[in-house]
């Protein structure tokens, strides 16, 4: 068996393969084969380089040659000049955009690549079951740094300068949150962790908890140093089994090495971390809510002020951040806070993990720099949308974010403009729907949810979601009538005006952000009551074509319901009064017969 | 293990395990160590990720390969999962997609043993924090 010396490898990614990569790699596997060379060198096909804008890439190892926007036709020459002769094929190297100079070793390219993993670093990488792993990559050298050589209050400012905002949504200033708890004068003081992720397709904790469970250790430990609190509340959610296990795994090690305890490195400093399980209820993630569910109460919203950092848990001071915030802290104690400030936009700095669900062809976990435009994030991390279909919208921030659209596509994301642009940052959820997804539909998908998560406590989010919801079921079985449309929006607002917390200020986001983008799918709903993208069975006709049906009875046999007559040999016909729209037929029927209109 | 009480003491133990892994990248027999990390978050075990650590596992020491096969978290390319990253000594690490039993029995035989490359491979896109300038 001979080793070959050379590995062209082409990406593969839907991307690339829209721009014939297939046919590079066929390509250069014939002239491999003309050049005897079938021994020496081998074509591979591999996974997205999230660099699609240049593509097709055809990267040569060893010697990490890297060509761009390689054509059918290039494979030739790739293969005299560069795998015969071994001379680099200059006109297909990637130019670098900031000195117009030819880059060849894709080592030192690293600016093709958009993702920056802090929070990330050591997911994948690590065994998160082994601290020894952690340690051997600066593992609680943050927490051995400050608690023996920085005051509170400077390694409290350390985190303001670094600009770090909360990333469980709400973009509140970490450093200042950690002042507001310091400062408050109290013999006990609490450190929470919210675990508590509930946007539908967000995972981005889970992630970290799974990955890397003792950096949030570490963080809430320094966390507590910071404020003065020596106990840490990690709230969780029971339906995340395996971080449970794994932080339940983490805490003892931690414990063992004397991270977790009294005594800590060896100074006054004593913090112990323990674990409380949520049911899974989405307004638990509101921080009032957490801490009363926390305390053994209903997981119901409480008005602030007080806000947690005077009176949360036990009517303690409460410190309450993120998972993704805390897995900042140790890289920022470690790395500076002018490091951290470096990367990301004026107000908004450092990175952002993404989770990314739905018509996209890279579905995954992404950690990207603050002030990416959404365009990088879909079209080259993301590989694009998937079956080379056209892109309609993307939901930011879950439930409560709302749908951005192509215009919006170039603009950089942040908090702010997010918010401005009428969605926000949210955890970190990001769905992204294709031609095929009815925004009307969409929209009533996440009032489904909110109207099921809603507490009840205050009546404009427990009665106004409800009838929100009602009025979009109605639109979608073809009943709207035009005065529903100023109807969703008057409700939409005065719900999010009188709500009690964040679920209820922000639930009728995702109505009012389609009704604002795509008010002509409403209307084609309402007025010519169709479904534009073909979802909403309601408003959707089954037909047969009299000229292509053979009367095979196929269909009649295949409906559930009796819709279908017609004998043998004949042409069949749908009753539409009976028909449920379950599409059994049009699966069914061999000759194109059955249509949807 | 003790306690650790000083910042000196986590340090001396960072460079400890440092060389631990290193030590095993140089052991005895460097041609034959490989190693190999399998992403086991939860996305991943759904779809799959245990079966094909369990089976890496097994078929390595069957057919007498020496090598370390341990998990991790997720590494971020959740549509190619399961995933896994192969390190053969000397060598880059390389991370494949898709890898089911069928798939690691041809990632065992033909690249853990030959060093023949097969598809699936992912290329891994992102810098991670070491790769950025202070």
């Amino acid at each position: 068996m001979s080793e070959y010396k050379i590995h062209a490898l082409v990406c593969g990614g839907t991307g690339c393969r829209a721009s014939e990569s297939d046919k590079v790699i066929e390509n250069l596997q014939t002239e491999i084969q003309k050049q005897g060379l079938s021994d020496f060198a081998q074509v591979i096909k591999t996974g997205c380089f999230g660099f699609c804008e240049k593509g097709p890439i055809v990267k040569l190892i060893p010697d990490n040659t890297f060509y761009t926007q390689v054509k059918p036709g290039d494979a030739r020459e790739i293969v005299e000049e560069h795998i015969v002769k071994g001379r680099k094929v200059e006109r297909l190297l990637y130019t670098a955009p900031d000195s117009d100079e030819k880059v060849s070793d894709s080592k030192s390219m690293n600016f093709y690549k958009k993702q920056i993993r802090i929070a990330l670093r050591n997911c994948g990488i690590i065994n998160p079951e082994d601290i020894g792993e952690y340690i051997a990559r600066d593992g609680y050298e943050a927490l051995g740094k400050v608690i023996t050589s920085m005051t509170p209050e400077g390694a409290i400012k350390l985190i303001k300068d670094s600009g770090l905002r909360g990333r469980g949504g709400g973009g509140f200033p970490t450093g200042l949150k950690w002042e507001l708890t310091r400062k408050v004068e109290s013999d006990v003081k609490y450190v929470v962790c919210n675990a508590d992720e509930g946007d539908p397709g967000a995972f981005m904790d889970r992630s970290i908890l799974e990955g890397d469970p003792h950096t949030v250790l570490e963080a809430m430990a320094i966390n507590g140093y910071c404020t003065g609190a020596s106990h840490g509340l990690i709230y969780i959610r029971a339906e995340y089994p395996l971080a449970i296990e794994r932080l339940k795994i983490a805490i003892k090690q931690a414990r063992e090495f004397g991270f977790l305890g009294d005594n800590i490195f060896g100074t006054d400093f004593c913090f112990d971390v323990e674990m409380r399980y949520g049911a899974g209820a989405f307004v638990c993630g509101e921080e009032t809510a957490l801490i009363h569910s926390m305390e053994g109460n209903r997981g119901e919203p409480t008005l602030k002020p007080p806000f947690p950092s005077v009176e949360g848990y036990l009517k303690k001071p409460t410190n309450v951040n993120n998972v993704e915030t805390y897995a900042n802290i140790p890289v920022i104690i470690n790395k500076g806070a002018e490091w951290f400030a470096a990367i990301g936009t004026e107000k908004s700095k450092g990175t952002k993990v993404f989770a990314l669900a739905g018509k996209v062809n890279n579905v995954g976990l992404i950690e990207v720099p603050m002030g990416i435009t959404l365009r990088e994030v879909i079209f080259e991390i993301g590989g694009g949308i998937k079956e080379g279909k056209k892109f309609k919208a993307v939901q930011t921030g879950g439930p409560s974010g709302g749908c951005l659209v192509e215009k919006d596509l170039d603009t950089p994301i942040d908090y702010d403009n997010l918010i401005a642009a009428g969605s926000m940052m949210g955890s970190g959820g990001m769905i992204i729907m294709d031609e095929d997804d009815c925004m009307v539909d969409v929209a009533k998908y996440f009032l489904d949810f909110t109207v099921e998560e809603s507490c009840g406590k205050c009546a404009p989010c427990r009665i106004g979601n409800k009838r929100l919801y009602e009025l979009l079921d109605k639109i979608t079985k073809g009943n709207g009538e035009q005065a529903d449309i100023d109807r969703l929006i008057n409700l939409g607002n005065v719900i999010k005006d009188t709500s009690l917390c964040g679920l209820g200020q922000s639930s009728p986001n995702p109505v009012l952000s389609t009704i604002r983008n795509f008010g002509h799918e409403y209307e084609a709903h309402i007025f010519d009551k169709k479904c534009p993208s073909g979802v909403c069975k309601a408003l959707m006709i089954y037909e047969i074509v009299e000229e292509n049906c053979v009367g095979c009875t196929a269909c009649a046999r295949a409906c559930p319901v009796g819709a279908i007559t017609g004998e043998r040999k004949e042409v069949h016909k749908i009753d539409p009064t009976l028909c449920i729209k379950c599409g059994a037929c049009e699966d069914r029927c061999k000759f194109n017969a059955v249509i949807v209109k | 293990m003790g306690k650790v009480k000083t910042l000196d003491d986590l340090r001396k133990l960072k460079d400890e395990l440092k060389s631990k892994t290193s030590l095993r990248d140089k052991s005895e027999h460097p041609e034959s160590m490989v190693q190999i990390k399998v992403a086991m978050a939860t996305c991943c075990i759904a779809s799959g990720s245990r079966e094909t650590i369990n089976y890496l596992a097994d078929e390595l020491e069957k057919r007498n390969i020496e090598a370390v096969v341990t998990q991790t978290g997720c590494m971020g390319y959740c549509y190619a999962e399961p995933t896994i990253e192969v390190t053969l000594p000397g060598k880059e690490p390389i991370i494949f997609g898709y890898v089911d039993e069928k798939k690691a029995d041809e990632i065992i035989e033909k690249y853990i043993r030959n060093g023949e490359l097969v598809e699936g491979i992912i290329p891994m896109n992102y810098k991670n924090i070491e790769d950025t300038t202070k």
